[in-house]
């Protein structure tokens, strides 16, 4: 598995929720670089993939961990 | 010699716990145990909120404004000045004037919009998210004869419903003046829906479709020509626009930057429940100074000063500190210019529109003056 390069704990956040603190992750990062979110709205597994995919980023992984979705992405532009 | 409690910012947050705490430890401060200092760059105090009013020419911009010492109860000491590093090492607060140290640092610096986020963005855009840009639009507004008015929004940025609010009231304003036909009004969002938190998003789409409201999802702004008066978008797209409101990314304090302290945005890694700045045991964040992934609101600031002045009080009582924030945020939503909506949720409990009424719109107005009471600590 890619090894991330940053984690984003994004845990407990409903409003304005995990794919927005991605966003702004994915702006500071690099091409290249893997982002993880940690969310525990069922939801993310659903639109991250979503959205990375409509901005041609490469979802790595989608997996449940206790309670919570592990979701990667590369950022490829 | 007295513990120095010292307060960065005299915005919403900082205010709120120095006067929090100057009620709570009065015989302290009163003996000369504690000094409680808030240290700000100006002597006026913004209610932010307001300038959505000031937009729609319902309130002038006077009536959300206050002189900050009037503010701060007679316990606090105040000093006007603009700190540009702090130094967590020797424990002081530096500018070019003069070194403040402290024993305890609450750092309560906000957020801003950064215009120059987006290349061509600052040239053209109009904005209600600072005092002046508040003022501009609601002049534009009343001189406008008809065209399109586009939303544009980046994350993060503080409030994050006020965009679908702006939206909503811009279409009760053009209906009450009667123009509404002659007004196209589309709302834009970089995700695949209107909002990212769904409940809200279920809630404005149903509005924006019963009123005629147009609106582009995975909407990323890469660029915007001021000539053409057109934005580009990451996937190509152009979009033309005769008046645009944007509300950009925002940033943490420039001070916080400087001190290469925050992340890249500038925004403080903050532990989720006690506060503290990551690794110090010293230093508190509240406000929109974190970098907690919840909304960047006034009324954070509110429930986070509650448990962050809790935990003070016990420090300085040498009693441990054992109240932990749980991610609350409240938020009126205003749907036109006479009714609204509520929501509030935590770390656990994701938020549910309460139905819109009046009362809740009304409630929201008396809020607006209500505010200074909550500054001052007594609500
Ligand atoms: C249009 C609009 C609508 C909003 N609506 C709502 C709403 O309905 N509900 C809600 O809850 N929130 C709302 N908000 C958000 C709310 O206003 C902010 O989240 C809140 O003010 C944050 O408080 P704060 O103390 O962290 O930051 P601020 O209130 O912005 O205060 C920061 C302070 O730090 C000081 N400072 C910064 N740098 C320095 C330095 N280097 N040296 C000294 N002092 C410094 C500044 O002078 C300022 O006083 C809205 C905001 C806007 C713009």
């Amino acid at each position: 598995m890619a090894q991330a390069t940053k984690t984003i704990d994004a845990r407990g956040s409903f409003c304005p929720g995990p794919l927005m603190e991605l966003i702004k992750a994915t702006r500071a990062a690099e091409v290249g670089d893997v982002l993880e979110v940690l969310s525990n709205d069922a939801g993310s597994a659903k639109d991250i993939p979503e959205w990375a995919k409509k901005m041609g980023h490469t979802v790595l992984y989608v997996e449940e961990a206790e309670g919570y979705w592990k979701i990667a992405i590369k950022k490829e532009r | 010699m007295a513990m120095r409690i010292v307060v960065l910012g005299g915005g919403t947050a900082g205010t709120t716990v120095a006067n929090r705490l100057a009620r709570a430890l009065r015989p302290e401060i009163r003996r000369g145990a504690v000094e409680v200092t808030v240290v700000t760059d100006r002597d006026r105090h913004w209610y932010q909120p307001g300038y959505l009013f000031v937009v729609f020419n319902e309130r002038p911009l006077e009536d959300f404004v206050r002189p900050e010492r009037a503010l701060l109860l007679p316990d606090v000491g105040m000093v006007v000045d603009a700190i540009t590093r702090i130094d967590l090492e020797r424990k002081q607060l530096i500018s070019p004037h003069r070194h403040y140290p402290y024993d305890v640092l609450v750092i309560a610096t906000g957020s801003y919009p950064d215009f120059q986020s987006v290349p061509g963005l600052a040239e053209v855009t109009y904005n209600f998210y600072t005092p002046e840009g508040a003022e501009r639009l609601r002049d534009r507004l009343t001189t406008w004869t008809g065209g399109r008015i586009m939303i544009v929004q980046d994350v993060p940025h503080k409030c994050p419903a006020a965009p679908v609010e702006v939206t909503l009231m811009l279409d009760d304003y053009f209906r009450r003046r009667r123009l509404r036909d002659r007004v196209e009004i589309v709302y834009t969002y970089p995700i695949g829906r209107v909002h990212a938190a769904e409940p809200i998003a279920d809630w404005a789409k149903q509005q924006f479709d019963a009123r005629g409201i147009r609106y582009e999802t995975f909407f990323n702004m890469e660029a915007v020509d001021p000539k053409r008066q057109v934005v580009l978008t990451m996937d190509g797209g152009e979009h033309p626009f005769d008046l645009l409101i944007s509300i950009p990314a925002h940033k943490g304090a420039g001070v916080i930057l400087n001190s290469g302290i925050g992340d890249e945005s500038g925004f403080i890694p903050t532990d989720r429940h006690t506060l503290k700045m990551i690794g110090q045991d010293d230093v508190y964040v509240l406000g929109d100074a974190t970098n907690l992934p919840i909304s960047k609101a006034g009324s954070t600031a509110h429930y986070q000063a509650e448990v962050l002045v809790k935990n003070l009080v016990d420090r300085v009582r040498g009693l441990p500190e054992t109240h932990l924030y749980n991610g609350k945020v409240a938020c009126f939503l205003e749907n036109s210019l006479g009714d609204a909506s509520f929501i509030t949720f935590d770390y656990d409990r994701p938020p549910k529109p309460a139905a819109t009424s009046e009362l809740l719109h009304w409630f929201k107005g008396m809020y607006n003056d209500l505010y200074w009471l909550t500054a001052r600590g007594l609500m």
